[in-house]
C-alpha cells in the first residue's frame, strides 16, 4: 500500500502528472471572481468564503479524470484489481494520493487567496479547518466518480454531473461553517457535519469505487 | 407461486400485456376525472383565486418524482441481489418518467410560485432538494446512454443509483440546514392522518394521486416491455452474426 501511494505521489509530481495544474486552476477562478462581480471590499469579503469552497471544489474535479483512467490505458487497474491487496485498500490509497496532491495544497493556498478576496481576518482559521476537513471527503467520492466512468471514452463531462450533485452536502456545510467563521458567529455545528459525512465518505464509498471498478474491469 | 417468477421475462411480458389495458384505463380515467373536478369542480379559494388548482398537477407529480427514485432504488437491489433482468430494466424505464415528473412538479411549482410568493424561484430547502433530485436523475440516465455493455452498464447505474439514494437523502437534510423554507409544509401528512386541505380540495386530489400513480406503474410496465424486446433483438442480431 505504502508502494503504491508513493508511486501515485510520484507520478503526479513529476512531467505530465498535473500536479499544480489544479492549484493553478483554483488561483486563476478566484481571480477572475473580482472582475465578474465588480471591486467591491465589502461583497467581496461576504462572498470569499462561498466562492473559495466553490474554487476548490472544480479544481478537485479537474483533476478526477485522470486518477484512474491513466492507469486502465497502461495496464496498471488490471494488476490492482487482480493483485493480493484488497481493491478498497487500494482504491482508498489512490484517493489519499489525490488529496496529498491536490486536497491539501488546496488547503494551503486558500488563506492566500482568501487575502485577494478580502476574507475577513476571524474567518481564516475556519476557512482552513473547514477546507481540510471537508476536502478528503471530495477526494473520496470523486474516486467514485472516476470508478464510475473508467472505461467510457471521453468521460470527463459526465464524471462531472455524476460527482457534483454528491459534493452538495460536504459544500453546503463546508461553505456554512467558513462563512460563519467569517462572520464571527459559532461555526460548530456545520463543521461538525461536514466532519461527519467526511468520515462516513472515507469509511464507506471505497467499499463502493472498488464494487464498480470490480464490475466495469469484468 | 411467488413474485420471482415474474422476473422471468416472458411470464413478466405475458402478465403486463394483460394488466396494461386496464391500467391505461383506469390512469386515463382517474387523471382526466380528477383534473376535470379539480379544476372545475372546485371552488376558488378565498386567498388564493384559481391559481389553487395547479396543486392537482403539482402534488401528484412531486408524489411520483419521489416515488420513482423509491423504485428505481428497490428494483436497483433487486438486480444487484438476484441478478434479474427485468427487474434493472425497470429501473431504466423508470427513470425518465420520473425525470419528467420532477420537472413537471418544478415547473408547475414555479407557475403557482410566481402570484403566490412573488418569484418563480427560491432556493427553499423543498424546492432545491427537487432540483438535485433531477440532477441525480440527469446523472443515472446519462450513465446508462454512456456504457455500451449492458450488464456492466446495469451494475454501475444500480451502484449510483444506491450511493445516489444516501446522497439526496443526505442533501435533503443539508439545504433544510441551510436554508429555513419558504415552502408550505405538506398538506396531507399521512403519518398523523390530521389535514389542512378542506374535503372540497382533497377528494378530486386524491384522485389526481391515483390517476398519476397508475399512469406511472402503465408507463414503467410498457416501456420495461421495450426494454426488454430491444435485448431481444439484440441478441437475435448477435446470432445472426452481423455486427448492426
Amino acid at each position: 500500500m505504502k508502494a503504491l501511494l508513493i508511486r501515485d505521489i510520484r507520478l503526479a509530481f513529476r512531467a505530465g502528472g498535473g500536479f499544480g495544474l489544479g492549484l493553478a486552476f483554483f488561483l486563476i477562478v478566484t481571480v477572475l471572481v473580482p472582475f465578474s462581480v465588480g471591486p467591491q471590499q465589502a461583497l467581496l469579503g461576504s462572498i470569499a468564503p462561498g466562492v473559495l469552497w466553490l474554487g476548490a471544489l472544480l479544481a478537485c474535479l479537474l483533476s478526477l479524470d485522470r486518477l484512474l483512467a491513466l492507469d486502465f490505458e497502461d495496464g496498471t487497474l488490471d494488476l490492482l484489481v487482480t493483485s493480493p491487496l484488497p481493491l478498497e485498500g487500494a482504491v482508498s490509497v489512490k484517493a489519499l494520493a489525490h488529496w496529498i496532491t491536490t486536497g491539501l495544497p488546496l488547503v494551503l493556498a486558500a488563506p492566500v487567496l482568501g487575502v485577494l478576496l478580502n476574507l475577513p481576518p476571524a474567518g481564516f482559521g475556519w476557512l482552513v479547518a473547514s477546507l481540510a476537513l471537508g476536502t478528503p471527503a471530495l477526494s473520496v467520492i470523486g474516486t467514485f466518480g472516476a470508478a464510475l466512468t473508467v472505461g467510457i471514452k471521453r468521460g470527463g463531462l459526465l464524471l462531472s454531473l455524476l460527482v457534483l450533485p454528491l459534493y452538495v452536502p460536504s459544500l453546503i456545510f463546508g461553505a456554512e461553517a467558513a462563512r460563519r467563521g467569517a462572520l464571527g458567529l459559532d461555526p460548530a455545528t456545520p463543521l461538525l457535519m461536514l466532519a461527519g459525512i467526511t468520515f462516513a465518505t472515507v469509511g464507506l464509498m471505497p467499499f463502493a469505487s472498488a464494487a464498480v471498478l470490480r464490475m466495469g474491469l469484468r | 407461486m411467488s413474485i420471482w417468477q415474474y422476473a422471468n421475462p416472458v411470464k413478466f411480458l405475458s402478465l403486463s400485456a394483460k394488466v396494461q389495458p386496464v391500467l391505461w384505463v383506469a390512469a386515463g380515467f382517474c387523471v382526466v376525472v380528477g383534473l376535470i373536478w379539480g379544476f372545475f369542480g372546485t371552488p376558488d379559494d378565498f386567498r388564493q383565486g384559481s391559481t389553487v388548482k395547479i396543486i392537482y398537477l403539482h402534488v401528484p407529480a412531486a408524489l411520483m418524482a419521489i416515488n420513482a427514485w423509491f423504485m428505481m432504488l428497490i428494483t436497483s437491489l433487486i438486480w444487484l441481489v438476484r441478478r434479474h433482468h427485468v427487474s434493472v430494466l425497470a429501473a431504466k424505464a423508470a427513470a425518465p418518467v420520473g425525470m419528467v415528473m420532477t420537472v413537471i412538479a418544478l415547473v408547475t411549482g414555479a407557475i403557482w410560485g410566481q402570484p403566490m410568493w412573488g418569484t418563480w424561484w427560491a432556493w427553499d430547502p423543498r424546492l432545491t432538494s427537487f432540483l438535485i433530485l433531477f440532477l441525480f436523475y440527469l446523472g443515472y440516465i446519462a450513465l446508462w446512454e454512456a456504457i455500451e455493455d449492458p450488464d456492466t452498464a446495469a451494475d454501475l447505474t444500480s451502484i449510483l443509483c444506491l450511493v445516489g439514494s444516501v446522497f439526496a437523502v443526505l442533501s435533503r437534510y443539508a439545504v433544510q440546514f441551510w436554508n429555513q423554507g419558504l415552502h408550505q409544509g405538506t398538506s396531507v401528512p399521512v403519518a398523523t392522518g390530521g389535514r389542512t386541505v378542506s374535503d372540497v380540495f382533497f377528494y378530486p386530489l386524491v384522485m389526481c394521486m391515483v390517476g398519476f400513480g397508475l399512469l406511472f406503474l402503465a408507463l414503467v410496465l410498457y416501456r420495461t416491455g421495450t426494454e426488454i424486446r430491444l435485448r431481444r433483438t439484440a441478441a437475435l442480431r448477435a446470432r445472426a452474426g452481423g455486427n448492426v
